[in-house]
């Protein structure tokens, strides 16, 4: 009986440990959040989110921030997809073996080298100064690895029947891919792509190297451009109060540009379920 | 990837001289490896025009493996290769100029268990082929899916459900639509894989009828794990056993007189 007891209370203390750990776990996250919104919140109107740095808003930011996504994604997610494709579907050989693994290692890459990288190719090689170009190549860089790793991850769960399906019709290999098995793997393939975008959406070294800030709206491809996580960053090193203020608020508009992205994904996966 | 080497298949024309006048497909000294895997032995076997020809024997004999040499899909495997000649019409769809995808055009497959494609439609599902392999603009595309669906005898079941997607149906239903699938692309042979192994009884016997009316246009071969199946089908019957043919001919006498001693153990039951 005794032995059973202790049995009993190893089993409640692992419970214990668990729920603990769990608690450990989501008290800096919670206390983040609430930081944000109760020092962010205050900050939000129409003019905080529409004006430029001088008449006390963090317009360029989030004007910067948009453009940063759109480009990187017009770069990034071709060139993230097609490589997926090439490693799930005819990545039977040594070559795609070696891509896989560097692509692997780049999924973990340090930012802050892709952005000195991007910086000594793109900044002063190829433009010649700072731009949101350069920005979006080294955000690609982040981007590339991660969508291609989950396409190719998307690609592999679709059922080879469905392959064969449509190469026993007298379908091309390309065309069986494009016509049916991408369309299969939407969902993760959407899932996958939203995810690496808010994750580049809250990059903040490479950009310092890149598009550097800047307190007005867009310029041009060979100016730089400010954006949500260098404003960040500036404001934070700021002494004055109003302009630490402003800080939170352009971290909680970051934070709701991410979640508003995260919902999206949510929305699209539910969608890939219902069907 | 592929590793497709063909050992004496060069010319189209080399052994015409052996190609029978009413065969429409013809398998001569046909080999089949997975790796080095041997599953295929010296097949020779001869598929008439408009007549279902049966493949039966136990599981691992290679009756999958040598319908898939009859429409390149062997190749697909990682590693499978073949040597000897298949003959369609007379000529090697081995031979090095014929591209696989013009044979599987001409060669239609349904397969053991059904495979609609998930995103599309009913519609869409049959309209497939023809909208994969290039269709022109022209092509009536309704009328060709309502034909395939009514000679697969599916059609009054989904006529008004066309639009729903084609993993809706019921098993049995599936394998019908994969038919029309085949169907709609206007082969000239159709090759079934046990194509009733994953349905009930009232399927099953939905898709043998089918089968029996299917020989009027096209040639059929079916493999099937199932005796009475092959004997209520077939006009042909193959019996293969450990990646060799082991007896060919018209099914009456296949199961009633086998002049192979195996072939009479299997068919009563006592090994396989």
């Amino acid at each position: 009986m005794t032995n059973y007891r202790l049995r009993k209370f190893k089993n409640q203390l692992f419970f214990v440990l668990c729920a603990v750990c769990v608690v450990i776990a989501v008290i800096p996250l919670l206390s983040i959040l609430y930081e944000v919104v109760s020092r962010g919140a205050p900050q939000l109107s129409v003019n905080f989110l529409t004006q430029r740095d001088a008449d006390g808003g963090i317009g360029p930011a989030i004007q910067g921030t948009l453009i940063l996504i759109g480009l990187t994604s017009i770069i990034g997610i071709p060139v993230g997809v097609l490589s997926g494709v090439y490693l799930a579907e005819f990545g039977n050989n040594k070559y795609a073996a070696s891509v896989r693994t560097v692509n692997d290692v780049l999924t973990e890459f340090p930012s802050i080298v892709v952005g000195i990288t991007a910086f000594g190719v793109v900044v002063l090689g190829i433009i010649g100064s700072y731009s949101p170009l350069a920005g979006a190549v080294a955000l690609s860089f982040i981007l590339i690895p991660v969508v291609a790793r989950t396409t190719e991850e998307s690609l592999k769960l679709v059922p080879n029947s469905v392959r064969e399906a449509a190469l026993a019709l007298g379908a091309h290999k390309w065309r069986t891919t494009l016509s049916v098995v991408l369309p299969a793997a939407k969902g993760g393939l959407v899932t996958g792509t939203l995810l690496a975008i808010a994750r580049i959406a809250g990059e903040t070294a490479p950009l310092i190297m890149t598009v550097l800030g800047n307190a007005y709206f867009f310029q041009g491809f060979s100016s730089p451009m400010d954006a949500l996580p260098l404003r960040i960053w500036r404001d934070s090193l700021q002494p004055y109060a109003n302009l630490q203020a402003q800080g939170w608020g352009a971290a909680l508009v970051l934070i709701l540009i991410v979640l508003s992205l995260n919902i999206a994904v949510r929305v699209a996966s539910r969608g890939r379920l219902r069907r | 990837m592929k590793t497709l080497r063909v050992s004496n298949g060069g010319g189209t024309t080399g052994n015409l001289q052996q190609a029978r006048p009413d065969a429409k497909m013809q398998s001569i000294a046909l080999n089949a490896w997975f790796g080095s895997k041997q599953a295929l032995k010296d097949i020779d076997l001869t598929v008439k025009t408009n007549a279902v020809t049966a493949i039966i024997g136990p599981s691992g004999c290679g009756k999958s493996t040598f319908i898939r040499c009859l429409n390149r899909m062997h190749e697909l495997v990682p590693n499978a290769r073949i040597s000897g000649q298949v003959l369609l019409d007379g000529k090697n769809i081995y031979s090095n100029e014929i591209d696989p995808v013009q044979i599987r055009r001409r060669v239609g497959m349904v397969f053991q268990k059904p495979n609609p494609f998930p995103t599309m439609s009913i519609y869409d599902n049959v309209a497939a082929g023809l909208r994969l392999t290039g269709a022109k603009k022209g092509q009536n595309l309704d009328e060709i899916v309502k034909k395939s669906l009514e000679q697969a005898t599916l059609w009054d079941e989904v006529k008004d459900d066309l639009k729903k997607p084609g993993t809706s149906i019921s098993g049995g239903q599936q394998q019908r639509l994969c038919i029309a699938r085949a169907i709609a692309l206007q082969p000239e042979v159709i090759l079934m894989d046990e194509p009733c192994s994953a349905l009930d009884p009232i399927a099953t016997a939905k898709i043998e009828e089918l089968i029996v009316q299917l020989k009027n246009d096209y040639t059929v071969v079916i493999v099937t794990h199932n005796m009475q199946q092959a004997a209520r089908v077939s006009d042909f019957t193959a019996f293969m056993y450990l990646g060799e043919l082991v007896e060919f001919g018209d099914t009456t006498s296949v199961f009633e007189n086998p002049k192979s001693e195996l072939t009479e153990k299997y068919i009563t039951g006592k090994f396989g």
